[in-house]
């Protein structure tokens, strides 16, 4: 399979009010082929949000390349922008609007006519069982919901890569388990979805394939099943990161 | 664009309390009552309107473009959809700015009829240069709307009231607004340090197209200092919500 991501050396430094650096990212290499779940594993602060805002071009790298969909992030932010959709770790609709204005302004932004966003938008809506809350003001929605909406808008503009960054953070698990099965279900459509996560049941469970970093440096890269084989005698992710990293995840 | 126009036309009643109540009750009392009351003579209105066109179109550039930038960089994040289009991110300041000069042409419409309705006639007020008056409308409302955007991205939400008391109210009184700048001709230190101020060109060019047999600054000067301003409010404002959008 090809690429939809190509990351090489990526390398971001942030500046402390003290005058010194702090590395987010600490030159990341990483390929993940079209198609392909792809889960970043690791705990807070391991550069995974840094890793997923360089690629949505949201942050720019102090140092190395990537490109998305045949895009660099750097040279041609726009172009990268028209290819992929985003879910952020915490849901930010338009709150002035409604659930389905969110959709389709946000369509007309990617230059996507009214009637065919609107006609999307309740596809994507039906889909995501949030239909009935079409005409609601997205204050009115839970968390579920909204984050729900928040996936509508990331496949809306029909994206080549998904991105979402912590998606079930602060879901029920209940809701969890209904963003699981969306994943599987966009995923069984050969989109390319790239997700980060401190769970490591959920990474286990969906992805494909996993990189899990730390201090913004790459640890381990393979499938789940691959990597739990790297424990002695066989065993879960959370003892593989502990003999990585020497602490636990969480 | 579509999207803040939707959003402006849901809200216009708030809109329009929040923007043109303060300038009207200074109208009630300045421009009505107290005339009645012979607390000041009748050509102070003629003064007075022009200057609180001026406020009125500042204000609400300057608000409605400041008040949800501090709210979306800071808790809603409700910007980010808009950052994730596939458009240039200055682009995305342009449409906050010409969104801003809108809202400030509106309150400009309202708060003429409206005064002028509330005052009675006023001496020597003209709608004779109504194109030249809408270009100083919409260079002022354009240079308060860079302001609005730099303000906005470039302090936090806790700090917001604060704005409005040490920058936005001493630009307001000192922005010859509720007095001629020519007013100022006794106090000579008054006189030149209010020239820092955007707001005494707004007001002395809306002296100047609306009551212009009045005295007031020269057009080529108030036009002149608001396409500079309008440049570099508009450089630092751009430059700081870039600073803010990318990290």
């Amino acid at each position: 399979m090809s690429a939809a991501i190509h990351i090489s050396g990526l390398r971001k430094e942030y500046p402390t009010p003290g005058g010194g650096t702090v590395i987010a990212l600490a030159g990341l290499d990483l390929d993940i082929a079209s198609g392909e779940l792809f889960g970043l594993l690791g705990p807070n602060g391991a550069g995974k949000s840094t890793t997923i805002g360089i690629l949505t071009t949201r942050i720019r790298p102090t140092a190395g390349s990537a490109v998305v969909a045949g895009a660099d992030v750097r040279r041609s932010s726009v172009a990268v922008r028209q290819r992929i959709g985003v879910v952020p770790q915490r849901a930010n609709p338009d709150l002035s609007l409604t659930a389905l204005e969110n959709l389709v302004f946000h369509a007309g932004y990617f230059g996507i006519p009214r009637v065919a966003a609107t006609a999307r938008a309740h596809t994507l809506m039906g889909t995501l069982g949030i239909a009935d809350k079409m005409r609601a003001r997205v204050g009115e929605l839970s968390g579920g919901q909204q984050q729900r909406l928040m996936i509508a808008r990331a496949l809306i503009h029909e994206p080549r890569v998904i991105f979402l960054d912590e998606p079930t953070v602060g879901l029920d698990p209940q809701a969890r388990l209904g963003l699981w099965e969306i994943l599987r279900s966009l995923h069984a459509d050969g989109r390319t979805i790239v997700m980060t996560t401190h769970y490591m049941e959920e990474a286990d469970q969906l992805c494909d394939r996993l990189a899990i970093i730390d201090h913004g440096a790459l640890l381990a890269l393979d499938t789940p099943v691959a990597l739990k084989a790297r424990v002695p005698g066989g065993g879960t992710l959370d003892e593989l990161f502990i003999s990585l990293t020497g602490r636990e995840l969480d | 664009m579509r999207r803040d126009v939707r959003v402006l036309r849901r809200e216009l009643p708030f809109f329009l309390l929040r923007t043109v109540m303060q300038p009207l009750l200074f109208i009630v009392v300045f421009g009505y009552m107290l005339p009645r009351m012979g607390f000041v003579r009748g050509e102070y209105t003629t003064a007075l309107l022009p200057g609180v066109i001026a406020v009125s179109l500042t204000l609400s550039a300057v608000q409605s473009v400041a008040l949800p930038m501090v709210q979306d960089f800071g808790h809603t994040k409700e910007i980010e959809d808009r950052l994730l289009a596939p458009i240039p991110i200055p682009l995305v300041a342009v449409e906050k700015m010409v969104m801003g000069v809108l809202q400030g042409i509106i309150a400009a419409l309202v708060v003429l009829p409206a005064g002028r309705l509330i005052m009675g006639p006023i001496a020597g007020l003209t709608l004779g240069h109504a194109g030249t008056a809408l270009a100083v409308t919409i260079l002022g409302a354009a240079t308060f709307s860079a302001i609005g955007l730099w303000l906005g991205s470039a302090i936090g939400a806790t700090q917001i009231g604060l704005m409005f008391s040490i920058i936005v109210a001493p630009m307001i009184f000192f922005g010859c607004a509720y007095y001629p700048w020519r007013g100022l001709d006794p106090i000579p230190i008054a006189k030149y340090a209010v020239l820092v101020n955007p707001l005494v060109y707004v007001a002395e060019g809306m002296r100047a197209v609306l009551t212009p047999e009045m005295p007031h600054m020269p057009l080529a000067a108030v036009v002149g200092a608001l396409v500079l301003l309008l440049a570099g409010f508009s450089a630092l404002a751009i430059r700081s919500f870039l600073r803010r959008a990318i990290g």
